[in-house]
């Protein structure tokens, strides 16, 4: 346990931190991503996948207590990060270009930030239900289809969605450098797996709030 | 050709600065950038003005001692280029320059566009060298080195410590330097049996310097007059993941004085 | 003066050898007793400081750059030659120590080079160990190439960032000892002054050039590893902020300066572009085992160089030196640039350049192999002018480069004055009237790795040293004295910078005192350097305060220095009687226009001593040739 201490004390190992919860995030992201497309051949198989989810009892918490570790471990590195690089200069340029920099990478930050309003939102809308009226307990489908009877609704969870895309797209592509593995030749599919899996992941949840503002689920 | 320039002017370390604009008129394309600012200084002096104090040395892109932020750019919009070897060329009549020290809070302010960079010294002394006490060394081709990788050594090796990496940097990172220097040790035989201790050791100091973190922006790679890979900083992460893995608590990190 | 070169005696091959038998050594335990001040973080001043902290002696390093990582031994491009002999070439320290001192005309000490030769192989193991990533073969040995005057290839290289390497290397070895608190490093602190104590050297005063606090450092011996003197030309190889102070300034303090006019003027720099021009840049000497030096046949020729049909170029150095060509040594090699332009057949604007042309080599090997080889230096080359030399060829000129003259010291490096030791370019010890390419990196490693790490014990054990600290009156009186200059500079507040008076002495020691010298333009600079000198200091004007970081008080001291040196420079120049490799004088030459040595009269080192108020006095170290034969030095 030390050594992963001293390793989070460093600048690297909270990156390392970032990396490795992120990677979690997205492989959870992969499989609700899947579940969630479902609904355009039935929405009953919705319903049914969230039962068998919660038929696993126990382990689904120690799941969602797991995700909600990585959650917090990737916001306070991202956190701790963020404050190291505004101590770091007290005073900014006059005239500062970006000349590299990729629009993802430079949203990472606020983009994180909207992202994590969004994850709170998106549970005490359809998890929890507190802030969707007429939401029922086990009727996934149903609620989904009601919730996004909300224009601004789908509208802010298609935003969130362009944001998880650009997100992914730095986020992948800079976590196998974090992790060390990367290397000049793969340089090209790296770039290419980190845009196909936002694009697939982000796209693919979006598909669902562009449908029902296109007035598929009426 | 004419051109404005807006330049940060600072008397000392504890003083406060500000932007100033001067005319540099008659400049040659032909002049260097910082020929072009001794004729301004010379005009300044002629005025009764302090000339403006800027770091500089050998004048031919390898003693890294010039810095320069110029246009929000380290050393100028020519890429691998130091800003002692951007010529007047680059730039064209009527143009306005902005010139500003490299900011960091690693790096102070000693006057003018001055800076202070002495914490890469010390990221240095804690741990970025191959001991190897004179008169220690067996026949030098007793070790084989494969080609390509003393070829990738040697490109890391070609950092000139000037500080590009940490001005261009969003987080103020130093780790295109601290990386280029564990990467040119670590992929030489020479280097192994200090590898582990060295990146531990070398981080740490990278830290306590207060630099920032590196998110991966690539704005350093870009800047870096050597074009030092960012390639090099994935090799210090693995060193250090590697490192932190086969700890047995008998490395022990130290930090560089002086 | 005490002039004792203390060469020991015995075959030339055993000398080093049996002189380390009997060095008195320093027992471990009396080590860090003794303090060594180091001057300079060079080649000479790193390896040194580092190795001296190694052996366990208390080590303080001074440099005035920012960081000991940026000393100009950093620019040297080309490589670093040793006798290893690993290309069954033939090579041997014999053949590395003749071709040196043939190479320097012989006016450098037998057994000084033949130890350089033999320490040579040592120094290619220990950086290669360090890490320095020298270029390798694809079977992983080290690779070598010939360079400017050798017929073996016998030159270690890495890229064209030798110097940076090396100095990499004595650089972070220096930062390990700092690291471990064996060396205190000062960076930004200048030299001032050398301090003595009952005639020894005692320490230094040193002005932080960040707060400008003037500062002593008392020590048991001071090493000036403080580099060479070529800005006295203003434009020059250098960096900007070398300078003579700290050598000149022990040179006032008693301590002998040996051959003062022996420059080296190196043949392959781009050419001056304008009267702005702050200084001049080297392209590495290697380019010319690849590249063909030309000029036009014809006078006042203003073809471009495409245009020129090869029956009229004149290949000069292949037409004059059939044997070694384009690769003749750097002073012949300069002196017929000069002669082409001088006979109006130079190329570029103002005509003073020739052409190095790359096309009949990328023709044989290819474009590849050439980027290969030379790619960092075709794009600086590019950079600077604006032209691309894959397509047309370069431009070069020759510009001063390197300093063989320094401080005198004897076979242990240690100068008249006891305990002052000087190492690297600041001593005048092994490339007599002439260094040959990629000797100045041999000669500053040996001097730092493995020459004063063993002589410098000899000085500390066999001297009774008192207890010294730098309360003493001696360090007071220093500092006064340097206080005094600095506030003088700015008391006087005329109308001229500091620079313009830089230039202005770097004009007069280019025309009188450069590639070509007489007596008559040496008399017209001992005229001339005197009256800058009076208006200096009457007119010139420095702003600011003593007390801030302030860099033109800085250029200041240095030029005050200089323009007292040039004139030693030039006294030297018109006492020595003869042309010997750097040092032509015109009117010793041969019909044919080669240089002709005065060997009865000038087989010796000419040292100069200060007087205060008076002229400085010439006193000579006659050069006893035991072991080589005095050869007429040809390359035809």
């Amino acid at each position: 346990m030390n050594r992963l201490f001293a390793l989070w004390g460093t600048t690297v190992g909270k990156k390392v931190a970032m990396a490795a919860t992120g990677i979690v995030m997205i492989l959870f992201l992969i499989s609700h991503m899947i579940s969630n497309v479902l609904i355009f051949r039935n929405p009953e198989h919705l319903d049914s996948y969230a039962a068998l989810l919660r038929s696993l009892g126990p382990a689904l918490w120690v799941a969602r207590a797991g995700l909600l570790a990585c959650v917090l471990i990737h916001i306070a590195a991202a956190w701790q990060l963020t404050m190291l690089a505004r101590r770091a200069r007290p005073i900014t340029y006059a005239h500062h270009e970006y000349r590299v920099a990729t629009y993802a990478s430079r949203t990472m930050r606020w983009g994180g930030v909207l992202l994590f309003v969004f994850i709170v939102f998106h549970i005490l809308h359809f998890t929890t239900g507190t802030l969707l009226p007429g939401w029922q307990d086990g009727r996934v489908g149903d609620n989904v289809k009601l919730g996004f009877q909300s224009v601004p609704v789908a509208i802010f969870y298609l935003v969130a969605m362009l944001f998880l895309g650009l997100h992914f797209s730095h986020g992948i592509w800079s976590a196998f450098q974090t992790l060390g593995l990367n290397h000049p030749s793969y340089n090209r599919s790296r770039r290419l797996l980190a845009w196909g899996l936002a694009l697939a992941v982000a796209g693919g949840l979006a598909t669902i709030p562009a449908a029902a503002l296109l007035g598929y689920f009426k | 050709m004419k051109l404005n320039l807006k330049i940060w002017r600072q008397p000392g370390p504890a003083a406060a600065g500000a932007m100033q604009s001067y005319v540099a008129n008659d400049v040659s394309e032909h002049m260097s950038f910082l020929e072009m600012l001794d004729v301004v200084n010379e005009e300044l002096q002629t005025k009764g003005e302090e000339p403006i104090a800027f770091d500089h040395d050998c004048r031919e892109g390898i003693c890294g001692t010039c810095s320069l932020m110029i246009n929000g750019t380290p050393h100028g919009p020519k890429r691998a280029t130091t800003t002692c070897q951007l010529h007047m060329r680059s730039f064209s009549d009527g143009d306005t320059i902005t010139i500003e020290p490299w900011r960091a809070k690693a790096f102070p302010v000693l006057r003018d566009l001055i800076v202070d960079r002495s914490p890469f010294d010390r990221i240095i002394a804690s741990g970025g060298f191959i001991s190897a006490p004179t008169g220690s060394a067996q026949d030098a081709n007793a070790i084989l080195v494969p080609k390509p990788d003393s070829d990738l050594a040697m490109d890391a090796a070609a950092c000139i410590g000037c500080g590009a990496c940490v001005a261009a940097c969003p987080n103020s990172s130093a780790m295109l330097f601290t990386s280029a220097k564990v990467a040119h040790l670590g992929l030489l035989p020479q280097g192994q049996p200090e590898r582990d201790q060295r990146v531990l050791s070398m981080v740490h100091q990278m830290d306590l310097e207060e630099f920032g973190g590196c998110t991966l922006f690539a704005e350093c790679e870009d800047a870096c007059p050597k074009e030092i890979s960012v390639e090099n900083i994935a090799r210090l992460n693995r060193d250090l993941i590697r490192a932190t893995v086969r700890d047995r608590g008998q490395v022990h990190v130290e930090s560089g004085a002086g | 003066m005490n002039l004792d070169a203390k060469v020991p005696g015995g075959p030339l091959a055993d000398k080093w050898d049996r002189h380390l038998a009997d060095l008195r050594l320093v027992s471990p335990a009396n080590k860090r007793k003794f303090h060594v001040i180091v001057v300079g973080s060079g080649l000479a001043g790193a390896s040194a400081a580092a190795s001296l902290a190694e052996l366990g002696y208390q080590v303080s390093c001074f440099c005035f750059q920012d960081s000991p990582r940026r000393a100009h031994s950093i620019a040297a491009q080309g490589g670093i030659n040793a006798a290893k002999n690993y290309q069954n070439d033939g090579d041997s320290t014999w053949r590395l120590f003749y071709d040196t001192i043939k190479g320097g005309d012989f006016r450098a000490r037998e057994a000084n080079v033949y130890r350089l030769a033999q320490v040579s192989a040592n120094i290619i193991d220990q950086c290669v160990a360090q890490g320095v990533p020298f270029a390798r073969e694809y079977g992983g040995m080290l690779a070598n190439r010939s360079f400017g005057g050798a017929q073996v290839s016998r030159t270690f290289y890495a890229r064209g960032q030798t110097g940076q390497q090396l100095l990499l290397g004595a650089y972070q070895a220096l930062e390990r000892m700092i690291g471990k608190g064996a060396v205190k490093m000062y960076s930004r602190h200048e030299m001032l002054e050398l301090v003595l104590v009952n005639g020894r050297a005692r320490g230094i005063v040193a002005r932080d050039l960040v707060t400008g606090e003037m500062e002593s450092f008392a020590g048991d011996a001071v090493v000036l590893a403080t580099g060479g003197y070529g800005n006295a030309f203003f434009l020059s190889t250098n960096a900007k902020g070398c300078n003579v102070t700290a050598a000149y300034r022990a040179y006032k303090k008693g301590a002998g300066f040996a051959n003062p006019c022996f420059t080296q003027i190196h043949p392959t720099c781009i050419p001056v572009s304008g009267d702005y021009q702050s200084k001049l840049t080297l392209m590495s000497e290697s380019l010319r085992n690849d590249g063909r030096v030309w000029v036009p046949k014809a006078h006042g020729d203003s073809r471009g160089p495409r245009d020129v049909p090869e029956s009229e170029r004149d290949y000069y150095l292949e037409r004059k030196y059939p044997s070694f060509g384009n690769l003749a040594p750097r002073d012949i090699a300069s002196r017929a640039a000069k002669e082409a332009c001088d006979d109006g057949r130079g190329v570029g604007p103002g005509g003073r350049g020739v052409y190095l042309d790359f096309s009949s080599s990328i023709e044989r090997l290819g474009e590849q192999a050439i980027r290969e080889r030379y790619g960092n230096l075709f794009e600086m080359y590019e950079r600077i002018t604006g032209e691309n030399p894959y397509r047309v060829p370069m431009r070069i000129y020759p510009a001063v480069h390197y300093t063989m003259g320094g401080l005198w010291v004897d076979y242990n490096l240690m100068s008249n004055l006891p305990g002052l030791h000087v190492v690297g370019e600041a001593n005048f010890s092994d490339h007599g009237a002439n260094r040959l390419g990629a000797s100045a990196l041999m000669q500053g490693l040996a001097d730092g790795y493995f020459i004063l790490p063993y002589t410098i014990g000899d000085y500390l054990a066999g001297a009774k040293l008192e207890k010294v600290d730098a309360t003493h009156a001696a360090f007071r009186e220093a500092e006064q004295r340097a206080s005094a200059q600095l506030n003088t500079f700015l008391s006087i507040n005329g109308k001229r910078s500091v620079d313009s008076f830089h230039k202005e002495l770097g004009h007069v020691m280019w025309n009188e005192c450069g590639m070509a010298r007489n007596r008559e333009g040496l008399q017209r600079a001992l005229k001339k350097i005197p009256e800058i000198r009076a208006e200096f200091w009457e007119n010139v004007k420095v702003l600011g305060s003593a007390e801030t970081l302030n860099q033109s008080l800085e250029k200041a001291g240095r030029v005050a220095d200089f323009l007292e040196f040039g004139e030693l420079m030039c006294q030297d120049a018109l006492q020595r009687e003869e042309s010997c490799g750097g040092h032509f004088r015109t009117e010793y030459q041969t019909p044919d226009g080669e240089a002709m040595r005065n060997d009865h009269d000038f087989t010796h080192v000419a040292i100069w001593e200060y007087q205060d108020g008076a002229a400085p006095v010439r006193h000579q170290e006659p050069l006893d040739f035991e072991f080589v034969k005095l050869a007429t030095r040809s390359y035809k």
